[in-house]
């Protein structure tokens, strides 16, 4: 960072004028408490020969740090952030139907034995050391594997929450990073989600609902993955359409705002808590704590 | 109606008399030779000028701009003010304020929080003006914790956005509680709404207070 430089150091200091790269790092990575008369220092300390000369060095070094940080963040695409979503799943679910199995098995070993990917990853600590036979060796590898699945599982979870306000701003605070992350998913990429009616984007995720109802023998799906946002399921069932219905529409605009500009909107954010509040006082819930951001993550 | 910066004029595009400024084109504005209106209803700064607010402004100030988005304003602020300086922290509309960089050698992009003046301060320079457009809770805290980049003789042109601040509450509310934030730290000259061209902004000229 500021490798320790006193905070009066301004970004040309020990760069050589004519190393834009490094001028560039320095302009990113770089910082000072205050500002100083930097065009002036930098003339004194002969970085540039007058203030024109610096002006032009600072241009040039400026453009090339923000084209630099441009494509890193935006290198934090919506595709890869799509493969540690469906992997995160991918991993949970693949441990839990392995946990049965281990669970399964051990029931016929053991006295007290367990259920859950929690007992597997007990059975793999205390049961590692000595084997009783070919059989028990074998149980307690694959308990292994599933705490190895789980704990990979709880890592892409967080790789998926730190990536996600990167790709999308507005969508991850209003849905919470890992429904904003499997939204993107759903409709396969953030711009198609960008691009589909709030209708479409309040079911996805229940397609087999919502098919059904289409071949007229089921009622109309009122919800998809939003379901795990705490607005919906946290609502009374009679008013979860109207906040299914709510949500879906903020967060159709967030995903566009996030696609077409970029830019973080807070009143968005603001928006909803204040419709959800409307629509939960007519069944005197409680209204909603301040935020949005306590979307469940639907696991 | 108080003076226009020098660089700034009206013109006549199309009939009508516009705010010009001389340089490239950047979000598909009329043009007429080198001049290019500068549309109040897209600037907030655009706006506090038609309006005839006291923004200090001469022409030539080095400028630091808060909240540069895709350059909409801070180009024509680089056109007629000195070296400026642009923050913005989102990604993607710094990406197109690179192309209104390109032909304005005295416009420096920073993709930066505003939020966090520690992490430009290596580079800006004490300036003469400080403009804010910043949509983001705290909007007055953005403009305290950069006081120290203005000059004590500098002015700070912001424009407060109530609905970033708070939805709910009546904008009159949410301008009281930003200007008694500002008073903290600067000495507030002039405020106007400024209907008609943004709903619920309040355009604010402050200076500093020399003895907070």
């Amino acid at each position: 960072m500021t490798d320790g430089t006193p905070s009066t150091t301004g970004w040309f200091a020990g760069v050589d004028p004519d190393d834009v790269d490094a001028a560039a790092e320095r302009i990113r990575t770089g910082g000072a408490d205050q500002p100083e008369d930097w065009p002036s220092l930098a003339v004194e300390q002969g970085f540039a020969t007058d203030e024109d000369d610096y002006y032009d060095s600072l241009h040039e070094a400026s453009v090339a740090a923000a084209g630099a940080g441009v494509r890193e963040r935006e290198l934090a695409d919506d595709q890869q952030l799509i493969h540690a979503v469906r992997a995160m799943d991918d991993c949970e679910r693949t441990a839990n139907e392995l946990a049965e199995r281990v669970a399964e098995w051990a029931g016929s070993r053991f006295a007290d034995s367990g259920t859950g990917v929690e007992y597997a990853r007990e059975l793999a600590e205390h049961q590692g050391g000595d084997p009783a036979d070919p059989a028990e060796e074998r149980l307690v590898a694959l308990a292994g594997r599933v705490a190895d699945l789980a704990e990979e599982a709880e890592d892409l979870r967080a790789f998926v929450t730190e990536t996600t306000p990167a790709v999308a701003p507005n969508l991850a605070a209003m849905a919470g990073p890992v429904l904003a992350a499997r939204l993107v998913a759903l409709a396969g990429g953030l711009a198609s989600l960008a691009k589909k009616p709030s209708g479409t984007v309040q079911v996805l995720g229940a397609e087999d609902a919502l098919f059904a109802h289409l071949r007229g023998s089921a009622p109309s799906p009122k919800h998809g993955v939003i379901y795990t946002h705490e607005y919906v399921h946290g609502t009374h069932p009679d008013e979860r359409g109207s906040t299914a219905r709510a949500l879906a529409g903020k967060l159709t605009i967030a995903a566009r705002v996030d696609h077409y500009s970029g830019e973080r909107k807070p009143e968005l954010d603001a928006e909803l808590d204040e419709r959800i509040a409307t629509i939960r006082a007519r069944t005197g819930d409680d209204p909603p704590t301040s935020g949005g951001k306590n979307g469940g993550d639907g696991s | 109606m108080t003076d226009l910066p020098t660089g700034v004029e009206r013109r006549t595009f199309d009939g009508a008399e516009r705010l010009a400024t001389r340089g490239e084109p950047v979000y598909g504005e009329p043009t007429d030779d080198e001049w290019r209106a500068w549309n109040p209803h897209r600037s907030k700064l655009g706006a506090m000028l038609e309006l005839g607010m006291e923004t200090g402004l001469a022409g030539g100030e080095t400028a630091l701009y808060l909240g540069a988005a895709a350059g909409t304003t801070v180009s024509h602020v680089a056109d007629f003010a000195g070296p400026t300086y642009a923050v913005e922290f989102a990604a993607r509309p710094l990406r197109d304020l690179l192309d209104a960089v390109e032909s304005r050698p005295r416009l420096f992009p920073l993709l930066a929080d505003a939020r966090a003046p520690e992490e430009y301060a290596h580079v800006v320079e004490p300036v003469d003006v400080i403009v804010q457009d910043v949509a983001t809770r705290g909007q007055a805290a953005v403009a305290a914790t950069n006081a120290r980049f203005l000059r004590p003789d500098g002015r700070l042109l912001l424009a407060v956005k109530a609905r970033s601040e708070d939805v709910t509450a009546a904008p009159e509310a949410v301008f009281e509680g930003a200007l008694d934030e500002l008073r903290e730290t600067y000495e507030i000259v002039e405020t106007a709404r400024l209907e008609p061209y943004h709903g619920d902004h309040l355009g604010v000229v402050a200076r500093p207070d020399i003895e907070s």
